[in-house]
């Protein structure tokens, strides 16, 4: 949920709207860079020439201007995309062609079918999944955004990424969704690994809390697509709702604090600030962060 | 930006006007009969053979809108009933006394007791599960155990073991949790879900055959199938699509473009018997469960008069009959009542009573006519509010009709124009700065 960019908050974090000018220079830096030694009209990605009508600028990286998307998305309200049945019911070879090799009769293919084992929850314009993804090379991962336009970002941004360092990048996916609605209908009891929840929608208001991502109701639900031993990653720069975070997972029976040690040696922690495009924005203005990291454990019911 | 939650609540708020089903529940000896139309509860008593009327010595509020959901514990020592007023009522079924009125935030769609007659569940329009401990005398408050986000939960059921609840919801979902065993902190560890439906679900039901306790759960709903599932792993055993027997059928007329949907389930413990009641179809379905080979199979259809389509089934664990009922509450026209004003309701039994006591087989299922009922006429007098209810067609006609109008209200989403929805687009905000 790192997707604030360049968006004017709502209340009483006006105080996002200096970000608006530097996103949009760093952005313009970042696509100069790519420009240099990738040619100009790429039959692959029509979103990024058409749409800058042609401009000197166009890169293979689709750029935020042209996906601009609400801060916010109603998750309470009826969805209207296509939501899978349930779990096999998902096309995953379709995100990962790297890693399902061709159609064909599947006994041909050695092994399992590759599992999803990352999900970041609101992932935004997907900075975290691309740093993750050389640190993660084997490890399959999923975005699962809300706003149709930043979920076209990322599936633009992905394949760019792909077209321009082959071999790479294979690994990452984004899907439309609302998480808080349908997780159940992506991912098989336990067979989640890592889940993020970076800068959620904070909703200040009381009568707006249970549109919060993370509540003790909806982590029963990330606790069944959790394996024993996964580990929730949750972080903001809004200290109330910092706290309330943490509130819910300590207050879950299922999951457990990680410990301060292991925090410090885990290599995905510092990603968590440095790699989002909401972290970055918050390391600028010097803002503070408030995380919290917890470990989903067996049941102590018997 | 709340559009949709403004929506929700003003078709909320819509709802008192909008028509309820008649429920009925069946005490587990089949000791009494309980019809639930409107915001009345109507009581039969068949071994004493007289009508009772619940009271309430604690003072307590009556039912003020539409009930519901109504449920009789395992035991049979208790009942509960829950409705559009926000209150959950606990009656003792020795006595019909109210022992605990319960307040909930909003509406209740669905209600049920553990097992062990130790705890009331009860889930709210916003998909919320509530529990109440009857373990003290003290009134103690509701506690939240478990929620469907933000979706309208249709059924709920505890297994059969009472280490299960299963909750069924509008998004197509049927959740199974661990009923812990210190409920009220909440039930936490989701053991499956049973995804397979491709529309909402509206009743659950379990079968489990006597050597194994573990069972199986059967479910249907708006995309006219029944389902059977191993909700201990959520696995989708076997689909019955009723489209396909019912289609075959010349008697079941079914008007065109008149989406249908399984409005209830019930089932013998053993599986042998299921009857399911479908939106628009004068009849039942009946089916029965291979508990070994787990498949459904189609047994027969029970047609009735055109004008009787069931809202509610109940059956009893020794399944020689067979109770349906059809009525629906707060039609606006005359239509319903009679000239008492009360609600008009029409309960049709089907008999299973074996007629030659050497073939077990031969169980032919026999629609009675009202003189052949239990309780008889005084029984008839009190459930239905009127002895000749079959004379009254029309009167039943608007029922059915008001009954799928608010059904499919409430579990369809609303589906808005392309058109609808580009200007919606059009005039966002974010648009405009890009213009």
């Amino acid at each position: 949920m790192d997707g604030w960019t360049g968006f004017i908050y709502c209340g009483s974090r006006s105080a996002r709207v200096p970000g608006v000018s530097n996103t949009h220079r760093q952005q313009q830096v970042v696509s100069c860079r790519f420009a240099r030694s990738i040619p100009l009209f790429s039959s692959q990605l029509p979103v990024a020439v058409t749409k800058s009508g042609g401009g000197a600028m166009s890169a293979r990286l689709p750029r935020k201007r042209f996906y601009r998307a609400r801060a916010h998305s109603n998750p309470l309200s009826d969805s209207h995309f296509p939501v899978p049945i349930c779990p096999s019911d998902v096309d995953f070879s379709s995100h990962y062609p790297h890693f399902f090799p061709g159609p064909g009769p599947a006994h041909a293919h050695d092994g399992p079918r590759p599992m999803v084992r990352f999900a970041d929850v609101g992932c935004g314009f997907g900075g975290l999944l691309v740093g993750l993804s050389p640190l993660f090379p084997d490890t399959l991962m999923i975005g699962m955004e809300l706003r149709d336009k930043v979920t076209e970002y990322v599936k633009d941004r992905i394949q760019g990424l792909r077209a321009t360092n082959p071999g790479q990048y294979n690994n990452i996916s984004v899907v439309r969704t609302n998480s808080m609605k349908y997780i159940p209908n992506y991912f098989q009891k336990a067979q989640l690994s890592k889940m993020f929840f970076l800068f959620p929608d904070p909703h200040f208001k009381e009568k707006n809390h249970r549109r919060r991502v993370i509540s003790v109701q909806l982590l029963d639900e990330y606790a069944y697509v959790m394996e024993v031993g996964g580990i929730i990653y949750t972080v903001t720069d809004v200290e109330e709702l910092g706290e309330w975070m943490k509130s819910c997972l300590e207050k879950h029976p299922l999951f457990e604090a990680v410990g301060e040690e292991e925090i410090n040696t885990d290599p995905v922690v510092k990603l968590l600030t440095s790699a989002t495009e909401e972290g970055q924005k918050v390391a600028r203005n010097g803002g503070q962060t408030f995380m919290a990291i917890y470990r989903r454990v067996a049941s102590k019911e018997d | 930006m709340d559009e949709g939650l403004i929506e929700e609540s003003e078709s909320g708020n819509a709802c008192t006007d909008e028509a309820a089903p008649a429920l009925i529940a069946v005490h587990p000896t089949e000791s009494s009969v309980v019809i639930a139309v409107g915001s009345e509860l109507r009581v039969f008593d068949l071994k004493g053979d007289s009508a009772v009327s619940p009271l309430d010595d604690l003072g307590g509020p009556h039912h003020s809108a539409s009930i519901r959901a109504i449920s009789f514990s395992l035991d049979g020592e208790l009942f509960v009933s829950a409705g559009d007023d926000k209150i959950i009522k606990i009656w003792k079924t020795d006595s019909w006394n109210c022992i605990r009125t319960v307040q909930s935030e909003k509406k209740v769609s669905a209600v049920s007791i553990s097992q062990d007659s130790q705890y009331v569940t009860f889930a709210d329009k916003f998909g919320v599960v509530w529990i109440v401990s009857l373990k003290e005398d003290r009134d103690t408050k509701a506690v939240p155990i478990l929620g469907h986000y933000c979706s309208i939960i249709t059924s709920m059921k505890f297994s059969p073991d009472g280490r299960f609840i299963a909750t069924a919801d509008r998004d197509y979902k049927i959740r199974i949790t661990v009923f812990p065993r210190n409920a009220l902190k909440g039930a936490h560890e989701i053991q499956s879900f049973c995804l397979g439906h491709t529309d909402f679900v509206s009743c659950l039901a379990f079968v489990c055959s006597q050597d194994q306790s573990k069972g199986l759960l059967l479910s249907g709903g708006g995309d006219l199938t029944v389902r059977l599932w191993d909700y201990i792993s959520g696995s989708l055993l076997f689909t019955c699509a009723l489209a396909d027997e019912a289609g075959n059928l010349e008697a079941s007329e079914i008007e065109e473009n008149d989406k249908r949907a399984v409005t209830d389930i019930c089932a013998s413990s053993d599986g042998s018997l299921i009857a399911v009641a479908v939106q628009s179809f004068n009849g039942v379905m009946l089916l029965s469960c291979d508990l070994l080979a787990k498949t459904l199979s189609f047994v027969k259809i029970v047609s009735m008069e055109k004008s009787y389509i069931p809202t509610s089934l109940a059956l009893v664990s020794s399944k020689e009959r067979l109770w349906t009922v059809m009525g629906a509450s707060n039609l606006s026209s005359s239509d319903l009542t009679d000239n008492n004003q009360r609600l008009l309701t029409r309960v049709r039994i089907i008999s299973f009573l074996q007629k030659d006591p050497l073939d077990s087989c031969s169980r032919d299922p026999a629609l009675l006519e009202d003189g052949e009922v239990p309780g008889g006429e005084k029984l008839l007098m009190q459930l239905q509010g009127c002895l000749d209810a079959a004379a009254q067609e029309a009167a039943f006609a608007a029922a059915a009709a008001a009954v799928r109008t608010s059904l499919q209200n409430m579990m369809i989403k609303k589906q808005y124009s392309v058109e609808r929805r580009e200007l919606r687009k059009r005039n966002r905000n974010d648009k405009k700065i890009k213009s």
